[in-house]
């Protein structure tokens, strides 16, 4: 068996193949829901009602995906230019640490200003702490995967301390929160009754807003040439070391953004367990979404989906929520299996 | 004796088709040569031969015999010997290691280091291809590593051997030493089949030369009716002649080294030690010597990839003091690398986006500050393509599906577009064919007769005699004075390839 380059690659091919993928990989969770005694077209067809079967399913899906979007872009853009940034959960939470320190009543501004102003803070504290890594990446050349997904753990520790001692809201009695953030800063709710707040339309802006970025600007070129080349890249001129940087502040910035939807939109003050893992499935959600940023929406609302659904899945057949994981491993997997299939053909002897 | 017979193979992949019914044969005591341009189907009928492809069509013989298709095993016990241009020895292990890695079985716990060893000493002697057992491969010169392969593949039992490019990598004297080892071989019974685009050596040392083109044979003559003209015209299909250079006096002075000096790694020798070179206006000067003797470093640092750790490199008579490439193409350098596909292109982007890319800094390829002019740069590609005729299937092609002549054709537009005043041309015509060799020697020597100082690192003496104006031998990092061309002989500065500077300096 051998793989060979394909020369033309058709468009149909490049949307089919991931569908494809995705349906193999339900097929084989199937075998999963046998295994349980369940059902399967029952399973499934729970948690597809439960993902998108009524305004509030689809309300709770895109709440979810909103963070993903984020996370997911954070991911998309480091891992074009190769720069490996596995913090984004690290960075969440640096952003979430920006939304209660500056949006708790420090700060007092109108909504119109406050909530842009919290989302850059955000950014920032994201940014910040990638600093250390990419220091680190540009002098040292010490391999970003290892600081930035050990300084996850540094983090968090970090916010636990807060929580427990100077950012411990004494009315929370007793509970490790933070004090909420004030009414200015809130994400205002998109639709009524529902938990889905304009961070979600943030975060699509935030997706065409890079998109365009990398397609039509010469940052996006560079970009593009140091994650395909950067030995070229440097011949032809591009400094690595600044791109790196940018890419870095770009990634770190897109995931401290999805700690700013946290705090100040689906939770209203900083948790512990704010983030059920949204950095760390932000890496699957731009792997599917082969790192394109307007995939980035596509895949973080699929997996998203999969996330809420399975939840009233569990809660109406017997299959434990776990089996969501399963699934969103198997997509990934058959989604990056069929990608070289896209661009490599199989020839049998 | 050993006969190998291939009828009438045919392989095609996709539509393409690398072999179109080729037949070949080869009879104990003779050597074969196999002529083609790079992509006429040598590599690909040769893996067939050696079983890593399989054939769709027709088969290999040997003593009569059909190998089965698709094994390697099979033709190794056959008899095949491979040769690979770039060896495939293990540096950190001895000689006798590098032989025996995969002859012995993998559940013995005896090691039969002492058959082996008198077994190597055997076939060195009797081919006269000394080197010692025990020496590491890593300290070993270029020449004695492609001994060893030699008797790697000896050891093994090959009484067909094929060499693929054995010479690439060779000084003119290994060259010579190699020719004479292989005429022992073929005299005592062995068949060799020898892959190469050089001429001149395929009339010294085959007895016949078949001819590939576009996967068919074109022809097959017997060397002693062949001359080079013959050969050349059947390999590229039409009549071919390289240019050669006019005589033309130099200009002002462009970029001056002096004393420049490249430190290795710790107890490492110099990479280039105190190097002081002049390249003045509407001159080529040439840098010969064998791969590996400091000709990387001085081609990253003339690239501005590389700072030197003494000396100083003026510019027109101004030192340079920040090294870095953006800042070596504002001063008008223009590069073309050695290596086209890690170096000189990002594969995965199109090709127009390579034809920009040293260009799209500067201010007619974008708006508003940072916003990339598509259409600017579609028609600056577009005329690129157009006058350098680089071959593509439109300019959003990914550029890595190029084939290597239309790269660097790129390369070349890229770099000549941009009105340098220097070329560092580092290895420029490597691996091209004919054609796309007198292409890239006609535009160079435009650029030099427009005023342009050109540096030229080659390893290929021709080519250098062809176009150049002085060379100079780079040998273990130091470089020899300065050699008018047309008043020295590629004998002498083949001598001094191998490091023999003292006869000439």
């Amino acid at each position: 068996m051998q793989l060979e380059p394909r020369e033309n690659i058709s468009i149909s091919r490049v949307i089919l193949a991931p569908l494809t993928a995705i349906l193999a990989a339900f097929v084989i969770c199937s075998a999963l829901i046998l295994w349980t005694g369940e059902s399967v077209f029952e399973a499934y067809g729970h948690l597809f009602k439960g993902a998108f079967g009524s305004r509030f399913a689809i309300s709770e899906t895109l709440n979810r995906a909103t963070p993903l979007i984020f996370t997911g872009l954070a991911a998309a853009v480091a891992f074009r230019a190769k720069f490996w940034n596995i913090g984004a959960e690290g960075q969440l939470y640096f952003g979430a640490l920006a939304a209660t320190v500056l949006g708790a009543g420090v700060i007092t501004m109108p909504s119109i200003l406050m909530i842009p102003f919290l989302f850059l803070a955000g950014a920032i504290a994201g940014g910040l702490a990638l600093l250390g890594p990419v220091f680190l990446k540009t002098t040292l050349k010490v391999d970003e995967v290892v600081t930035t997904l050990l300084l996850n753990f540094v983090i968090l520790l970090f916010v636990n301390y807060l929580l427990e001692g100077p950012l411990k809201d004494p009315m929370s009695m007793g509970w490790p929160q933070a004090a909420a953030i004030i009414d200015e800063g809130v994400l205002p709710a998109l639709l009524p009754r529902t938990r889905l707040h304009i961070g979600f339309v943030v975060a699509l802006s935030a997706a065409v807003m890079i998109w365009a970025l990398m397609r039509y600007t010469i940052w996006g070129y560079e970009i593009r040439a140091v994650g395909a080349n950067a030995n070229a890249a440097r011949f032809a001129g591009i400094s690595i070391n600044r791109t790196v940087m940018l890419v870095a502040m770009l990634s770190g910035g897109l995931a401290g953004m999805a700690g700013i939807t946290e705090t100040a939109g689906t939770k209203g003050y900083l948790t512990l367990d704010l983030s059920p893992g949204f950095g760390y499935s932000g890496i699957a959600v731009a792997m599917l979404a082969n790192l394109h940023p307007l995939g980035v929406i596509v895949s973080a609302i699929f997996l998203a989906g999969i996330y809420v659904g399975s939840d009233s899945m569990s809660r109406a057949v017997n299959i434990p929520t776990y089996i969501s994981d399963v699934m969103v491993a198997l997509c990934v997997l058959s989604v990056l299996v069929s990608l070289l299939f896209v661009k490599y053909r199989v020839r049998w002897k | 004796m050993a006969d190998l017979r291939i009828n009438g193979v045919t392989k095609r992949f996709g539509t393409l088709t690398a072999n179109d019914n080729v037949s070949l044969s080869v009879a104990g005591g003779e050597v074969v040569a196999l002529l083609g341009e790079n992509g006429a189907g040598k590599t690909t009928l040769m893996n067939i031969l050696f079983g890593h492809y399989v054939a769709d069509e027709g088969s290999v013989e040997i003593d009569g015999k059909t190998l089965p298709p698709g094994s390697t095993d099979a033709a190794i016990k056959a008899g095949v010997g491979m040769v690979h241009q770039h060896f495939t020895l293990a540096e950190n292990l001895s000689v006798l290691d590098n032989i025996m890695l995969g002859t012995e079985s993998l559940f013995s716990l005896t090691s039969k280091v002492g058959a082996a060893r008198k077994k190597l000493q055997h076939l060195a002697k009797e081919y006269n291809l000394e080197v010692h057992p025990d020496a590491l491969v890593g300290s070993l010169s270029v020449g004695e590593r492609q001994r060893v392969e030699i008797l790697k593949v000896l050891y093994r039992g090959a009484r067909i051997l094929i060499l693929d490019e054995p010479t690439a990598v060779l000084t003119p004297a290994e060259t010579e030493q190699l020719f004479v080892n292989l005429k022992n071989m073929v005299a005592s019974g062995m068949s060799i089949i020898f892959i190469s685009h050089k001429l001149h050596e395929i009339l010294a040392i085959s007895d016949r030369v078949t001819v590939l083109r576009h996967g068919a044979v074109v022809g097959e003559v017997a060397t002693k009716d062949a001359d080079r003209a013959l050969l050349a015209e059947m390999m590229v299909g039409r009549k071919v002649s390289r240019p050669k250079a006019e005589i033309i006096s130099a200009g002002e002075p462009i970029v001056e080294l002096e004393k420049i000096s490249i430190k290795g790694d710790k107890g490492m020798p110099m990479l280039l030690n105190e190097v002081s070179l002049t390249i003045r206006q509407n001159e080529i000067v040439a840098i010969a010597g064998v791969a590996g003797n400091g000709q990387r470093e001085l081609a990253a640092l003339l690239s501005g990839m590389q700072k030197p750790d003494g000396g100083s490199l003026l510019v027109e008579g101004k030192p340079v003091t920040k090294n870095n490439p953006n800042r070596f193409l504002q001063m008008g350098f223009g590069r073309i690398p050695e290596d086209r596909h890690h170096t000189g292109t990002v594969g995965e982007m199109n090709v127009w986006e390579n034809l920009i890319s040293e260009k799209l800094r500067q201010s007619p390829l974008w708006r508003y500050g940072r916003i990339i002019d598509f259409d600017a740069c579609r028609k600056k590609a577009a005329e690129l393509i157009e006058q350098f005729d680089i071959r593509c299937n439109g300019m959003e092609t990914e550029t890595r599906l190029l084939s290597g002549g239309n790269m660097q054709k790129l390369i070349l537009a890229r770099t000549l577009t941009a009105d340098p005043k220097f070329i560092l041309a580092n290895q420029p015509v490597r691996g091209l064919d004919e054609g796309a060799i007198a292409f890239v020697h006609e535009q160079l020597l435009n650029a030099r007769a427009s005023g342009v100082g050109i540096l030229l690192i080659s390893e290929d003496l021709d080519e250098i005699f062809s176009i150049a104006d002085q060379v100079a031998v780079i040998y273990h990092g130091r470089l020899s004075p300065l050699l008018n061309v047309r008043e020295t002989d590629i004998g002498t500065i083949g001598a001094m390839m191998g490091g023999h500077m003292k006869e000439v300096a």
